[in-house]
């Protein structure tokens, strides 16, 4: 194409602002902080340790909820139900309520006086203060994104599918297993590495339920509040850091698988 | 020996209406109707993926209308093949042998057999996204015949392909039906159901409304849809002579037509296009090798041009312009001559 297209140009321009703008005040972060910075602060114990939780508890969170999610979103995507409307819009309610409500309501609903509290402390579970009451936390805030993916995954799987193995012989699970799932699974895995990612990054749910142990970013808050911004500033630089490098990686990873299986 | 009764099932606006029909244990019954006629809900209630609101479905002997699935021993080709393609051609055969009790060598073994019917044992590491179309539904037709189904169901299973794929899958399928397998097809071609069926069934607006072998279909039509095709298209029943390569006789009600086919010499349908039949005053010179002197018996305007019935000792229909309508003077009575090129005429064997 040649000529000047002035709608193009200032449609990259805007583009170009909008970039800057998630771009600038992370680069501005990470050019503040010195290698010293960066390394002492990597070293530290409680850096280190809380960084630790924040990554098992959300990827628990993805694991646990992720097994009776993926099942659910396939009845969403295939079967016709009374208020079918009514409960997809239900999935969608903790991402649009505030965090800080969710975590009052989680807070209110697992505390020691009532069923689900008791219930979780006959079996040696103690929600709140605690690591269950992060995952629980996570779980609420970053489920939507998994069911919607998967949902749309199996969506996106021809139903003529299913049915040629259902005449073909093969038991209804058996056809979800190899059938289903399979044909779903990137959609699933984009779904799962997203809920992983939003619960990693939750701080109002979680700080609601458990200040501490604390997750990295209750720490992020807690070191900006006591000590300021210099103080928290390299925590959140080495905590980006980190969750970069393992999206990296599991997209990577996850691509690899797709490039094997076409 | 696969009988339909009475089968009622009614899916938002479309419904179906006491269909009726019995397919003959080894035998090809194929079901002719435009699309929308429920061809395929019919083909799904027999294979258990739609139930009926009324009616049975009885496969040798045995009630399977409200059998699972998984039990009724059917098998069904959908027209886009339906693979899995997540799995190489070979897992996609061996699929529903994998959920029985048969040990990894008879799988390989039962397979094997399977690709070499089919013709499709080069393709077995292949993945069914890169094959064609008649690759595939080769595929299709080993996988759907792996568990021995009693029946075997085919929903339009042609319909995707081009002229050439379609002569060989209709050999094909002609062989599995040869090896006693029972067929039951659907398709909204007549040619293929003429050239495929031992028994024809039409369904028109949700019902079965005539049975019976392609003569008795063809030649006295009791459908608007048949009749339809028989009134522009002409069919006549009769036999062919010759032999494969030459200008071949067929001759039908005293009248001997010339033609080009590829099939033995025997009894069989003729079919010629309205469009093709050309209309003069006085006998042509033309490289036409059929000439008929003949009658015209009607003439009355069609949505394009006029449509005309010209008795040559058979009535053909011929649609022709307007302005030949004028210009030859075409009226009842007059007096014209009817000819068609060899390769107008289409031979399709019983």
């Amino acid at each position: 194409m040649s000529g000047f297209d002035p709608m193009r140009l200032v449609f990259v321009l805007l583009g170009g602002l909008v970039l800057l703008f998630i771009i600038a005040p992370l680069a501005g972060m990470f050019i503040a902080t010195s290698p010293a910075e960066f390394f002492e602060t990597a070293a530290d114990r409680e850096v280190a340790g809380s960084i630790g939780l924040t990554l098992w508890t959300s990827m628990l969170a993805t694991i646990i909820f992720g097994v009776a999610a993926i099942p659910f979103a396939w009845i969403l995507a295939r079967k016709k139900f009374p208020f079918k409307k009514l409960v997809s819009a239900i999935i969608d309610v903790p991402v649009v309520i505030p965090h800080s409500a969710a975590g009052i309501a989680i807070l209110g609903f697992v505390s020691r006086d009532t069923v689900v509290g008791r219930l979780g402390e006959s079996v040696g579970l103690n929600f709140v203060g605690s690591a269950p009451g992060i995952i629980l936390a996570m779980a609420f805030v970053s489920i939507p994104f998994l069911v919607n993916a998967a949902r749309d995954g199996f969506a996106a799987v021809p139903e003529k599918l299913e049915k040629a193995a259902l005449v073909l012989g093969a038991s209804p699970a058996r056809v979800f297993f190899t059938i289903s799932l399979p044909l779903a699974w990137r959609s699933i895995v984009s779904g799962m590495i997203m809920m992983w990612a939003r619960g990693m990054s939750e701080f109002g749910a979680v700080v609601i339920v458990a200040y501490h142990p604390m997750i990295t970013p209750v720490l992020i808050y807690e070191r900006f509040g006591a000590f300021g911004l210099a103080y928290a500033r390299p925590v959140a630089v080495v905590f980006i850091c980190v969750c970069l490098a393992f999206f990296v990686l599991l997209r990577m990873l996850s691509s690899k698988y797709d490039n094997a299986e076409s | 020996m696969l009988k339909v009764e009475n089968i009622s099932v009614r899916l938002g606006k479309f419904e179906l209406r006491d269909v009726i029909f019995t397919a003959d244990p080894g035998g090809y019954f194929v079901l002719l109707g435009m699309s929308g006629a429920g061809k395929s809900v019919l083909l799904q209630v027999v294979g258990g993926l739609i139930r009926p609101d009324r009616g049975r479905v009885i496969l040798n002997g045995r009630d399977i209308t409200s059998e699972k699935i998984q039990k009724r021993g059917v098998g069904l080709v959908f027209q886009d093949s339906a693979l899995f393609p997540h799995m190489s051609v070979y897992r996609n055969i061996a699929y529903p042998l994998l959920s029985g009790r048969m040990g990894r060598s008879q799988v390989r073994r039962r397979v094997g057999e399977l690709a070499d019917i089919t013709r499709v044992a080069h393709l077995l590491k292949r993945t069914p996204l890169n094959l064609s179309g008649g690759e595939q539904q080769r595929v299709a037709l080993a996988r759907a015949l792996a568990p021995e189904p009693e029946l075997l169901l085919l929903d339009e299973p042609l319909s995707s392909l081009d002229v050439r794929l379609r002569s060989d899958l209709r050999a094909l399928l002609r062989d599995i039906n040869g090896r006693g397998q029972t067929m039951v097809h659907v398709t909204h071609d007549y040619e293929e159901a003429a050239m495929l069926a031992g028994r024809i069934g039409v369904i028109e607006n949700g019902t079965v409304v005539q049975t019976g072998t392609p003569g008795e279909v063809f030649l006295n039509p009791r459908s608007e849809f048949v009749a339809r095709f028989v009134g522009i298209r002409n069919i006549f029943g009769g036999t062919l002579g010759g032999n494969k390569g030459t200008l071949r006789n067929f001759i039908s009600g005293g009248i001997k037509f010339t033609l080009l086919s590829d099939e033995p010499p025997g009894e069989g349908f003729v079919v010629v296009r309205a469009e093709d039949i050309v209309i003069s005053a006085s006998r042509p010179s033309s490289s036409a090798v059929n000439n008929f002197p003949g009658t015209v018996r009607s003439v009355q305007p069609a949505r394009i041009g006029a449509e005309m019935m010209v008795d040559i000792g058979i009535e053909l229909g011929a649609l022709v312009s307007e302005e030949s309508v004028a210009s030859l003077g075409l009226k009842p009575g007059k007096k014209v001559w009817v000819s068609l090129k060899a390769t107008a005429i289409k031979y399709i064997r019983r």
